[in-house]
């Protein structure tokens, strides 16, 4: 019984703690829009395809040792070339389904699904 | 088509030239320690490097050349920090070859990111080669954010087109190609419409045993589709091709040297100065292959090109940086 009781002291205080530390985990309280990322790696963009509601700021993080680019098939959206862990940040507006490329190694495609 | 898989694009014999599986694989197997492949009457024959006879015979050539590709200027990852160092190597090995080669062809990515430094930083270290003259064609590097504007600036001054363009040494046609613009979602290499009606029109009033050397970034035969390492529309430009006796084609773009014969023409990569990348397949990306440093060297290179008249075939020599 003693030891029971001990255990639950113990699950008492780890909420406590659990609680007290919520605050510092949640992010930050600021009014922006909803993001979203996509690494570029292994010659690849992941996640491959994504969906995101309209409004969404849209990053891209190559991490090759490669530049490539991001570029709509339609020319709608393009970054510059992306050199080691630089990035291409852009707000999806226009809700449809965008198929993209690296226009310096066009094997490489993605898709982007705005809702 | 011929066949290919991916662990090893070496291709099977369906054009009855002579020349099977085994003995490309004998000659690849040599590449990389320096090898003489030689191909004659379409049937290819390898030696090494050390050989006398062969390497007489090479100094005595008609037209000696060499070729260097991928110098990615600029790049400073763990596959090689010092792309400087290495190039100067290879100049090195140009300069103590037994007989001055008449030309360099730089087969592109000359620089990492286009930029004017890196552009600067290979002109400056090309000065110090015995051979004097450069050709360059582009890679995709070399034509980063301004369609080529730049390099056309710097290198094709009397370019057609995109870039591309023909001259003639010793008897032998020479044509550098662009395959590195105006890529298409989800395709490999392109030369486009009006670079292939130059072409056709470019070999025309040649004479069919006029020896053709055809130089582009991209190989122009499809080694591996899922890296993108072939191009779109080379068929077309190689069926303007086929008549002639002799036809050479030197590619870079894929940091490693490979052999292909069909018939009459002779496909054959080149290492890169700066970085090896993977056999087809053999890693999840073709990026740049970290190996140990005292690896690196054995997986770069330069290629000597020889041509002896009347031979009907140009002689290849790889050889590393070692």
């Amino acid at each position: 019984m003693k030891r029971m009781h001990w255990i639950a002291s113990f699950a008492v205080l780890v909420m406590a703690l659990v609680l007290a530390a919520a605050p510092l985990l949640e992010k930050p309280a600021l009014a922006g829009p909803p993001t979203a990322a996509i690494n570029i790696d292994n010659f690849s963009f992941t996640p491959t395809t994504i969906t995101v509601k309209a409004g969404t700021q849209i990053t891209w993080t190559n991490k090759d040792d490669i530049p490539h680019t991001v570029v709509a098939e339609d020319n709608s959206f393009k970054s510059k070339v992306l050199d080691t862990d630089e990035q291409f940040t852009m707000t999806a507006s226009k809700p449809g389904t965008y198929t993209y490329y690296c226009s310096i190694h066009p094997k490489m495609t993605g898709k982007l699904v705005v809702e | 088509m011929p066949e290919q898989n991916d662990r090893n694009v070496i291709l099977h014999d369906h054009n009855h030239d002579g020349v099977d599986r085994r003995g490309f694989l004998k000659c690849m197997a040599w590449a990389g320690a320096g090898a003489l492949c030689v191909v004659q009457g379409g049937v290819l024959k390898s030696y090494a490097l050390d050989d006398p006879f062969m390497m007489h015979k090479a100094a005595k050539s008609d037209l000696s050349f060499v070729q260097i590709s991928d110098s990615h200027m600029g790049f400073n990852k763990a596959a090689n920090p010092d792309v400087v160092a290495t190039m100067k190597i290879a100049i090195d090995k140009i300069n103590a070859m037994p007989a001055a080669p008449e030309f360099i062809l730089h087969t592109g990515d000359i620089t990492h990111l286009s930029k004017p430094s890196e552009f600067d930083t290979v002109d400056q270290l090309l000065k110090s080669a015995r051979a004097k003259e450069v050709f360059f064609v582009p890679g995709e590097h070399d034509m980063l954010e301004d369609n080529g504007q730049q390099y056309r600036e710097r290198y094709g001054k009397n370019a057609k087109g995109e870039g591309w363009y023909s001259f003639d040494k010793k008897g032998v046609h020479f044509i550098g190609l662009v395959n590195v613009l105006n890529l298409k979602a989800g395709g490999m290499g392109s030369l486009g419409a009006e670079q292939l009606e130059w072409l056709e029109d470019d070999v025309r009033h040649l004479s069919k045993s006029t020896p053709i050397v055809v130089f582009a970034h991209i190989p122009l035969w499809t080694i591996y589709p899922d890296w993108g390492w072939g191009t779109e529309d080379s068929a077309q430009a190689l069926s303007y091709l086929k008549h002639f006796g002799s036809v050479t084609v030197l590619n870079g773009h894929i940091h490693q040297t490979m052999q292909k014969v069909e018939g009459n023409i002779t496909f054959h990569t080149a290492t890169s100065t700066a970085f090896p990348q993977p056999h087809p397949g053999a890693a999840p990306s073709p990026g740049p292959m970290k190996v140990p440093a005292d690896q690196l060297r054995s997986l770069l290179g330069v290629t000597d090109v020889n041509y002896v008249r009347k031979r009907h075939a140009l002689a290849l020599i790889d050889s590393t940086l070692e």
